[in-house]
């Protein structure tokens, strides 16, 4: 199977603070892959890195093979990555469906003169996006609220809007920061089988930050374990969770 | 679903557009007829040009989301360039819609020019520093067309920042821009009936791209720019592209402002930043990125001083406590629900909307 994402050697400081030292990853195409870790570990720095938002101090990131080390995150976007947050940042005042459309910005395209002159064009590709953005957004179970502004959502509802905007990007792989926080137990299960469906429908590559350990254990097939901005672990599922050192680490023993 | 959604924005846009047109007939109906003082006929155009402008900044403002004090200045810029191209095509050009619409683009493409570059620095900026440095680009624009020395002869055009001595012009050669005397002599084009249409212009070009792919990149822009980058939309192109547009249209206001005068000067009073927040002020009474209030807010504001103008002395204390009652009770959920109540459409609509429920 071919590789989606290599990052070899990567680390950032921040003053002092080596924030991610030495880090490594190797991403197989159609994975689940999860990245845990105590809290300021550097997960959530490793997917500035990866997005573009942090210049890595040292090392290489390459997305199917291409370098996109040092590139800006729109740039990056377009060369295959898309990413949730994990305070959800969504355009508040636009429509659940226009959230979706704005994802879908590369993907469909007429020039601004189609747009204010409402050339036949105009309409041809917003139909197109209307269509795609459904397609979408019935994915997620949001179609009926389509037209509520986003901030209007309840909260899990609107991390899946956060996913399904990340998704309209069409992204060889899509990262996610804590897509289960502040869920309960029933929209967590909810969450697992969507992100099932983004793997086995929709054949995305996932690499997802999580702390429930339900949703974890449950649907990643590798893990990598961060511990003070180190590789403390990495393998399969199984064996990272009954790795000793990640359970003084992470998991507590008792 | 999706036709719900395209029917309502496109009502939306409608409302706007008949509310402008009706109004246009009604004042043209009180003109015909003579209900109209002399008085209010001189503000006719005024009100015009302030309508453009406070759709231009709204641009800026509500839809981008980006604080700009220096629309004046793009305004000043329209004006000149557009009076200098009627001033030296005045006997070229004799068929006046012809020469009034090429100034209207030339002064436009030069305010949106403007616009661009000074965006290009002054859009890396956020909040209160881009409402400063906007602030100052405007009164450097306005000064230096007050050093302004412009002339022509035989020989074509002639520049100075100093005087007109140094323009040496030859014997026929005339001064076009006079430094702070500015541009006399410009042919009187404006109109009403122009103003009503360039509002049109503008509405239907910013109404237009705010429902639009691009629309939706400028606004995703303003609600999270850290979202907005990370699925792949181009944040300096998009704010550039927003603030150029502002501007330009600003400039289409200061085109018809130059041609309802006679003689056109770069003052503080219609150019400095009296004018910018006197434009601010049209756009967050009218509610920041709602299109159709800037248009109502600055068709009351500016007809409200004349009207008060029988208080003489009180004028202006009285306008003062009249926009901080409006900006306190503007959006206060009390009057909201009175609006809502005696709306035309909440009367119209009442049977209507008791049948869905």
């Amino acid at each position: 199977m071919s590789t989606v994402l290599e990052v070899n050697n990567l680390s950032i400081s921040f003053g002092g603070l080596r924030a991610v030292d030495d880090f490594n990853i190797n991403i197989k195409n159609g994975a689940l892959y999860g990245l845990i870790g105590p809290n300021g570990a550097g997960k959530t720095t490793v997917f500035n890195l990866l997005t573009g938002v942090y210049k890595p101090d040292e090392g290489k990131i390459f997305l199917e093979g291409e370098n996109i080390t040092g590139k800006s995150t729109m740039d990056i976007n377009k060369a295959g990555i898309a990413r949730t947050f994990q305070n959800i940042r969504l355009f508040k005042n636009l429509t659940v469906l226009d959230n979706v459309k704005a994802g879908l910005h590369n993907s469909f395209g007429y020039n601004t003169v189609t747009g204010i002159l409402r050339l036949p064009k105009y309409y041809r590709v917003e139909k197109e996006m209307d269509e795609k953005a459904m397609e979408l957004l019935k994915v997620f179970d949001l179609d009926n609220e389509a037209l509520y502004l986003a901030s209007n959502l309840p909260y899990g509802k609107q991390r899946k809007l956060e996913i399904a905007r990340a998704l309209a990007t069409d992204p060889k792989l899509l990262l996610l920061d804590e897509p289960a926080a502040g869920m309960n137990p029933n929209e967590t299960k909810e969450l697992m089988d969507t992100i099932m469906l983004l793997k086995n429908e929709f054949k995305k590559t996932i690499l997802l930050i999580e702390h429930d350990m339900k949703l974890v254990s449950g649907i990643c097939e590798e893990l990598t374990v961060l511990n003070f901005g180190s590789v403390l672990c990495q393998g399969k599922t199984s064996s990272v969770l009954s790795d000793p050192e990640v359970i003084k680490a992470y998991l507590g023993d008792d | 679903m999706k036709k719900i959604k395209m029917s309502k924005h496109l009502k939306d846009n409608l409302t706007t557009f008949s509310i402008v047109t009706v109004a246009f007939i009604i004042v043209e109906i009180l003109k015909a007829t003579g209900h109209i003082s002399s008085l209010m006929k001189g503000l006719l155009v005024p009100v015009c040009i302030y309508i453009i402008c406070a759709i231009a900044l709204n641009l800026c403002v509500g839809i981008l989301g980006e604080l700009s004090l220096g629309h004046a200045g793009f305004m000043c810029i329209g004006a000149f360039s557009g009076a200098f191209f009627s001033k030296c095509t005045q006997d070229v050009i004799t068929f006046a819609p012809l020469r009034f619409t090429l100034a209207i683009i030339i002064g436009a493409l030069f305010a949106a020019l403007f616009g661009f570059l000074i965006g290009i620095p002054v859009l890396r900026l956020k909040g209160d520093y881009l409402a400063i440095v906007t602030l100052a680009f405007g009164e450097i624009i306005k000064n230096v067309i007050n050093v302004l020395y412009v002339g022509k002869d035989t020989d074509g055009f002639r520049l100075s920042l100093k005087d007109t001595v140094s323009l040496h012009l030859s014997g026929e050669g005339k001064i076009i821009i006079n430094g702070a005397q500015g541009i006399t002599g410009t042919p009187n084009d404006s109109s009403f009936e122009v103003g009503f249409v360039l509002i049109l212009i503008t509405l239907i070009i910013v109404l237009n791209l705010i429902n639009s792919r691009d629309g939706r990149a400028i606004m995703s822009i303003r609600d999270n720019t850290i979202a907005a980058e990370s699925i792949g939309i181009n944040i300096t192109g998009y704010k550039l592209m927003a603030f150029t547009i502002s501007a330009g249209l600003a400039g289409i206001a200061g085109v018809l402002y130059a041609h309802n005068l006679n003689s056109l000067m770069a003052q503080p009073k219609n150019f400095g930043y009296n004018m910018s927040i006197t434009i601010l002020l049209f756009v967050v009474l009218g509610g920041i990125g709602n299109i159709r209030g800037s248009v109502i807010a600055a068709v009351v504001l500016t007809l409200l001083p004349e009207l008060l103008r029988g208080l003489a002395d009180y004028r202006m204390l009285i306008y003062a406590i009249v926009l901080i009652v409006l900006m306190i009770f503007n959006w206060s959920p009390k009057i909201l629900e009175l609006r809502k109540k005696y709306s035309i459409k909440g009367l119209i609509g009442a049977k209507k909307a008791g049948e869905v429920k």
